[in-house]
């Protein structure tokens, strides 16, 4: 049961089951507001840009187009596909983690953080897709039946293991989104006619809301939760081991498995934040998504800021302990004062010391602030991604092959064509999917309805008491 | 057949290409800058056409099919022709610029790779990057293709009538017909030019060298009386001091002398000296950078230094004492070790100044090494060209007093100052006629241009030292219209036959019938009977020629008297020897580069895209710097400057080369060619040729008083190593010792590799990669030896010639994508500083080429999703690019950053290629090696190609392999001898023993890749590590 005395009200304005249903429905049942258009053409040219023209292009001329080059042979692609993998992991650690250490505060923000991490996957696996050099024979990385040649994969390559992981997490994170919107689905349904009626009917796979479904439903949720949770920690435990097998200073470190998740979910909690600021602002659902949401997310940005502020002093001291030239090198020089000192110290500042702000209580309540400061640690996980993948390439064994890496406008396209791809998801998920869990609100609201019935329904009530 | 024309553009149009002109007529595929840039921009249509590809591109890929092309085998096999048998055949390179005894690989009546002849005691199975790329120019679709007359199509009949007519009146005349060549050793050439004289008798025959030695002439003939070059021996020398003389990369026989330099440096032998060798030179050469003792000096500076060195030798040796000049460099050292060899050392001098010669030849006669490290008993003939002859000519025919000129393999209009001035003079003449391969920038302005066969395409000739003579035979049937230029000669001579026939009658009479030189320990020469009847002489004579034709090379004994060295001379003429003229401002030095030499062979993208051994530059012409000098004058890199001299001025972009001297500024010979073909149109530059005057009758090339102006612009260059030093790691990357710490201490120097060793046997943290049990039969292996190597850049052109390796263009480069295998990391040596990332003003260099380490526990395999990257069980690492994806995750984890990736369509032709986009020149590929797709990874294979065939031809000879019997490219290249190819699990092979060499280590080894590539530590003959200066 949920304690007020503890946590205050979590929903504000004594709502009744009714209201809330209306609240939420609002932005799907009222007609599009002009700023949801504008949005959506915005995001739609991005996307169209980017993933339909430059990434054709990409794959029609070569990876030539990018910027990589014989000493840095990853650059964007693979920043972009860590970072949104990063963003990814807001919804899963948003619902499990939170639904595990019973934090009622979720319910309000947990469907539109798993719907993130849908989009957000989905854009992440856009890039290793266009990212190698012959996609067209890209179904090699797949242990596929009909093997005539005998070949096989290599199962040492953490490549192959980013493969299973990805696909692995998409997948359930997909069915754990979708199987928690059942009811609400239910709810649209019964609020709409016609052919809208027959596809949420459809999409709800005929919701009846008995109290065996509701016991099967939730039994599921957990279900799906508990295995989805070990996947949180492996997805980007894997992604790191890209690096962390890898031989080169800088990546060669055992630290990155943590470092990484721990990462992802600061980027993902950061976007989470960034998100729900535009989100009640558009929908007036302050009332839903109160200024204590944001303190309470604000406080773990700030302890996880701290993890990754003690990560990166971990990583230098590491590398001056190991005393190995190599190590030494990309850390005390090329990070702290060499060739990408400026990303570096930029990323210092933004992950490791802006949200150390959020300890003023005055901070933590103005959304102006959180709003700036999200977007400045997912800047900042952009950078340390980049400098992950960048510098240790770049200046690595032989001096002689050192060369830096520059990305072309065709980088920046695809980049923001994937942007676009997100924007364009969330936006569709703003009109066409309730975005926030009806079903568990209601239960974190008052436990009765004040019978307010329309007029209608009084009529309604009338006419078939007189019925009777 | 009746023909309509639409317009009356249309029929312009037709009329025009009519007329050839020549710079249209040839395709301009490659790279403009507009079209760099249009890569990169989309328009419009490109937009539509790709967003509609986006989606079509679901269905087409599950649609489309591979187009067919058949393979068509021969209904009646040629004779010696075995289908995926490749023949060999010994011929001979003679250009301007280089000569080597060579073999020639062709597969299928088409020859694809050259080869150095293992047979020749000149070039002794070595080449340089140049020859190694000649063969491409066989297929360069720039050649012209038919004689032309005034720019107009003509046959080789009415050529011939026209051409002989006009020279019978000019000769009747009485007016001089100029022949004007570069360097000719042929001597069947030389022979039928006599004929041509006696018909002709006005006839003068003028030898033109790109890059001038007549200064060595004609101090040879001041002081020894004898006009022409010497043979050096440096295999023979203790000591070498070199002025000025890139001898290991450019200067007069390079190739003989990087073999002959390198024997004096190997320690592989059982040997324990070497040899020391001293340079003293203005810019930094690829000679320089080998030098164990090295300072740069200013040009006016070498005379004084080489007279006080002259002195100090005399008062020693008790020879002539001349005036002595002020002069701050101490030369006691480098005089007391030529002093302790004497006989044994040698002095050489690069600078095409009579009076520095003279003083050269003298010290070289005081240390007594006339008849033994210098040998005048044989000539060097390869450059005979005599600077104030050409003067001549050109004066001559300005003044109406020839009526005819002739060029051979010359090219005065690009090679010499003022070619405006030149080029009319040609353009004025009565007769002028050019025999060359292209319409180049002399040829432009003459009246008859025959094109000359490729040297693939003849037969050939050489004497590039009295005596020791190679021959050359064509490998294909030429591919154009196109006549041997001797054959012209031949016609207006009036002698009927072919050349052949002439240079095998020619051959029979006057070179086989000399005695044949004795054998060193070899039974191959057979030995000619002096006192045989003529008639069974000319069976022999015959036999002699097919196996001379065979070899390649004969070589018949020469009793040439060594002449006296005149010492009178020097006191006689001390006056002019010892004058000197201080000069002011900045001074300008021309060299040549190790690929472009003198711009000959400027088409050749292979050799464009060559980096630079020192500057590591590519594509473009550039002007050295010291980096002091560009320091206070305010100059970067890439700066455009401007340089005025001698009434001649070009605009380069600055280049910063440490251990240069600060008063100078360097310009490399050989580009701006307007008239070489697409290729050379594309590359930046320009000619330095027109700052080179004559001063005493020879061309200076060093020393050219200049302006620069700054022109506030910039232009790019594109460098295949920006960072020059190792960072503080020379112990882990280049391991290098003194001859003294050697001698006491085998390991010295890669003490590193028995900590190593030792450390890593208990690490097992990761598997061991090496297991003996994994590979039980071969195990291939490359030792490579920093003593030897000199970094001339020959292998490199090697590799890509003998793997079919791409050309990525200007842009591409710069952008770091270039797809040699094999590259030369130079490394400067750095100041003892914290980041040790400031190069020294005078560095010590470090060359290490650098291919696949085919490591037996190689980081590369581990990562590929698809396992396209595995381990053989002969310890190469394998590359399937049928399987390769492209996820570049081994390109990332290769510490040696050896793997390279197709980032477009490089090979299979494409916007992006400047060669195999074209059907002639795809001739040129190795069927053996597949060409890579875009999108895969490739890399060195230890050319598993020429594995494959050497078990398969000792299987099929039922034997077991011999070691030495398989070369790899690249060691097959090397002028010296520093790459070994072996088995290390065949017994008694010679990489046995390199491995087990305490020099030996292996690149990073502290990270247990376990290479099969071993370097041998290089060893420096100096008294301190570290020390430049002597």
């Amino acid at each position: 049961m949920y304690k007020k005395e503890v946590r205050g009200e979590l929903i504000l304005g004594n709502k009744s089951y009714g209201d809330i249903t209306r609240d939420i429905l609002r932005s799907q049942e009222e007609k599009a507001p002009l700023w949801w258009k504008l949005s959506f053409a915005l995001f739609f040219v991005l996307m169209a840009v980017g993933l339909g023209y430059y990434v054709p292009l990409t794959i029609a001329k070569g990876i030539g187009m990018w910027g990589n080059n014989n000493q840095v042979p990853w650059g964007w692609a693979i920043i972009n596909f860590v970072w949104w993998i990063g963003i990814g992991h807001a919804g899963t650690a948003f619902s499990i983690f939170l639904l595990v250490f019973r934090q009622k505060w979720r319910t309000s923000i947990n469907r539109a953080a798993e719907a993130m991490t849908v989009f957000a996957v989905l854009a992440a696996g856009l890039f290793p897709a266009i990212h190698v050099g012959r996609p067209w024979d890209e179904f090699f990385i797949f242990p596929y039946g009909p093997n005539s040649r005998g070949l096989w994969v290599n199962f040492n390559s953490p490549l192959l293991w980013d493969v299973f992981a990805i696909a692995t997490y998409l997948t359930t994170s997909a069915i754990f989104w979708y199987i928690g919107m059942l009811p609400d689905f239910a709810t649209v349904r019964d609020r709409s006619e016609g052919i809208k009626r027959k596809i949420y009917n459809a999409l709800s796979f005929g919701w009846v809301g008995s109290m065996d479904k509701w016991r099967k439903f939730e039994d599921t949720l957990v279900i799906l939760g508990g295995l989805a949770m070990p996947l949180v920690i492996a997805v980007h435990s894997i992604v790191s081991t890209d690096f962390s097998a890898g031989i080169l200073p800088g990546w060669h470190e055992t630290i990155f498995p943590p470092f990484f998740v721990v990462g992802a979910i600061f980027s993902g909690f950061s976007m989470v934040v960034t998100l729900m600021v535009l989100i009640r602002k558009a929908f007036k659902l302050h009332e839903y998504v109160t200024d204590d949401h944001f303190d309470a997310i604000a406080r773990i940005i700030t302890f996880v800021s701290l993890i990754m502020g003690s990560a990166y002093l971990i990583e230098l001291f590491i590398a001056w302990y190991s005393a190995n030239t190599y190590e030494t090198y990309v850390f005390d020089e090329n990070y702290l004062k060499g060739h990408y000192a400026l990303p570096y110290w930029l990323m210092l500042v933004f992950n490791a010391f802006l949200p150390q702000l959020f300890w003023f209580k005055k901070v933590r309540r103005n959304l102006t602030w959180v709003f700036w400061i999200t977007i400045g640690v997912n800047i900042g996980m952009w950078l340390e991604r980049y400098n992950i993948v960048v510098p240790p390439a770049a200046e690595d064994f032989l001096p002689a092959n050192w060369f830096h890496y520059t990305s072309t406008i065709v980088d920046k396209w695809v980049y923001l064509g994937t942007i676009g791809l997100f924007g364009v998801g969330v936006m569709l998920f703003i009109r066409f999917i309730p975005m926030m869990a009806m079903n568990e609100l209601k239960q974190q609201a008052k436990r009765h309805t004040e019978l307010k019935p329309t007029e209608e329904q009084l009529q309604e009530i009338k006419k078939y008491l007189e019925d009777e | 057949m009746k023909k309509y024309w639409r317009s009356l553009e249309e029929l312009e149009s037709v009329r025009k290409n009519e007329t050839i002109e020549p710079s249209i007529e040839f395709p301009t595929d490659g790279l403009s800058k507009e079209e760099i840039k249009n890569k990169y921009v989309s328009n419009r249509r490109d937009f539509l056409k790709l967003l509609g590809f986006s989606t079509a591109y679901a269905v087409a890929a599950t649609s489309c099919q591979q187009p067919v092309r058949k393979a068509i085998p021969f209904l009646q096999r040629p004779a010696d022709i075995t289908p995926g048998v490749a023949s060999h055949y010994a011929t001979t390179i003679s250009t301007p610029d280089d000569y080597a005894a060579v073999v020639v690989k062709v597969r299928d009546g088409r020859p694809i790779k050259i080869e150095g002849n293992k047979l020749s005691k000149i070039t002794q199975g070595g080449t340089n990057a140049r020859i190694q790329a000649a063969v491409l120019d066989l297929y360069d679709t720039a050649r012209l293709q038919h004689p032309v007359k005034n720019g107009k199509k003509i046959t080789w009949d009415k050529a011939d009538a026209e051409i002989t007519k006009k020279l019978g009146e000019i000769a009747a005349a009485g007016q001089k017909i100029y022949i004007i060549a570069g360097t000719v050793i042929s001597p069947t050439t030389k022979k039928l030019f006599e004929e041509f004289k006696a018909k002709y008798p006005t006839a003068k025959f003028v030898y033109l060298d790109p890059v001038s030695y007549s200064a060595i002439i004609a101090a040879n003939e001041a002081t020894f009386g004898k006009v022409g070059i010497p043979v050096y021996h440096f295999d023979k020398a203790k000591v070498i001091a070199g002025f000025n003389a890139d001898f290991l990369g450019t200067w007069l026989s390079p190739v003989q002398f990087a073999a002959d330099y390198a024997k004096t440096r190997d320690l592989t032998n059982g040997q324990t000296e070497i040899s020391r060798h001293y340079q003293y030179e203005t810019l930094m050469s690829l000679t320089g950078s080998n030098a164990d003792y090295r300072r740069y000096i200013k040009p006016a500076q070498e005379k004084k230094l080489l007279i006080k060195l002259h002195n100090a030798i005399a008062s020693q040796t008790g020879g002539q004492m001349i005036k002595e000049l002020p002069c701050e460099i101490d030369v006691k050292k480098m005089a007391a070790d030529l002093l302790a060899n004497k006989g044994q050392s040698l002095v050489v001098s690069g600078t095409n100044d009579t009076d520095i010669q003279v003083i050269v030849n003298s010290i070289n006669n005081m240390l007594g090494n006339y008849g033994k490290t210098i040998d005048f008993s044989r000539e060097t003939l390869l450059k005979q060209g005599r600077d104030e002859k050409i003067h001549q000519a050109f004066a001559d025919m300005k003044d109406g007093k020839a009526g005819a000129v002739i060029f051979y393999n010359a090219n005065p209009v690009y090679n010499c100052h003022k070619s405006d001035e030149k080029a009319a003079v040609i353009k004025k003449m009565a007769l002028s006629v050019a025999l060359t391969d292209k319409l180049d920038e002399t040829a432009k302005n003459v009246q008859y241009v025959l094109p000359d066969n490729h040297f693939l395409e003849s037969w050939s000739d050489a004497e590039p030292v009295s005596g020791m003579f190679s021959l050359g035979q064509p490998t294909i049937n030429k591919l154009w219209d196109t006549r041997q230029a001797q054959e012209s000669f031949m016609k207006w001579t009036g002698i009927s036959g072919s050349f052949y026939d002439y240079l095998k009658k020619n051959w029979i009479e006057n070179i086989l019938s000399k005695k044949e030189a004795p054998e060193e320990g070899g039974e191959q020469g057979v030995q000619q009977d002096s006192t045989a009847t003529e008639s069974q002489n000319i069976i022999d004579f015959t036999s002699g020629w097919n196996k001379a034709l065979q070899d390649g090379v004969y070589e018949v004994a020469v009793n040439g008297e060594a002449p006296q060295f005149n010492a009178a001379y020097l006191k006689e003429n001390e006056a002019k020897i010892t004058a000197f003229t201080k000069p002011s401002g900045m001074q300008l030095v021309v060299y040549e580069k190790i690929g472009i030499g003198s711009g000959l062979m400027a088409n050749n993208p292979w050799l464009q895209e060559l980096p630079d051994p020192i500057s590591k530059a590519t594509w473009d012409n550039y002007i050295t710097v010291a980096p002091k000098t560009a320091k206070e004058k305010g100059w970067k890199q890439e700066d455009v400057l401007t340089v005025k001299a001698n009434g001649y001025e070009v605009s380069l972009p600055v280049l910063i080369q440490p251990g240069q001297d600060p008063s100078t500024i360097g310009i490399a010979l050989g580009y701006g060619r307007t008239a070489a073909g697409p290729v050379a149109d594309q590359v930046g530059g320009a000619n330095a040729a027109g700052f080179v005057t004559a001063k005493d009758g020879h061309r200076q090339f060093s020393g050219i008083a200049v302006e620069i102006s700054k022109t506030g612009k910039t232009y790019p260059l594109a460098q295949t190593q920006t960072h020059d030093t190792m960072e503080g790691r020379g112990e882990d990357i280049a391991r290098e010792t003194t001859l003294a710490a050697w001698q006491k201490d085998k390991h010295s120097g890669n003490e590193k590799h028995v900590f190593f060793k030792e450390k890593l046997e208990h690490v097992n943290l990761y598997k061991n990669g090496y297991n003996p049990e994994d590979y039980p039969g071969h195990h291939w292996g490359l030792a490579i030896d920093y003593n030897k190597c000199t970094g001339c850049s020959a292998c490199i052109i090697a590799c890509q010639v003998e793997n079919n390796i791409a050309i990525v263009g200007k842009e591409q480069v710069r952008r770091r994508r270039n797809m040699h295998w094999l590259r030369i990391d130079r490394y400067y040596s750095s100041k003892e500083d914290k980041l040790y990332s400031e190069v020294e003003d005078n560095p010590e260099v470090f060359h290490q080429p650098v291919m696949c380490q085919h490591c037996d526990n190689a980081p590369c395999e581990n990562v590929c999703p698809v396992a396209a990257t595995p381990h053989t069980n002969e310890g190469l690492n394998a590359m399937a690019y049928n399987r390769c994806i492209g996820t570049r995750y081994c390109m990332n984890n290769c510490p040696y950053k050896v793997r390279r990736f197709n980032w477009f369509n490089f090979v299979e032709g494409g916007d992006y290629n400047y060669l195999f986009n074209d059907e002639v020149k795809r001739m040129v590929l190795n069927p053996d090696v597949v060409i890579r797709q875009r999108g895969v990874v490739e890399k060195c294979t230890l050319c598993v190609q020429r594995i494959q065939e050497g078990k398969l031809k000792a299987k099929s000879e039922g034997r077991e392999l011999r070691d030495g019997e398989i070369e790899v490219a690249c060691e097959q290249a090397c002028p010296s001898n520093a790459i070994v190819f072996g088995d290390t699990n065949m017994e008694g092979a010679r990489i046995i023993k390199l491995f087990q060499d305490e020099r030996s280590y292996g690149l990073l080894e502290e990270l247990k890749t376990l290479p099969s590539v071993v370097y041998m530590t290089k060893v420096r003959n100096k008294d301190e590590e570290h020390k430049t200066e002597a």
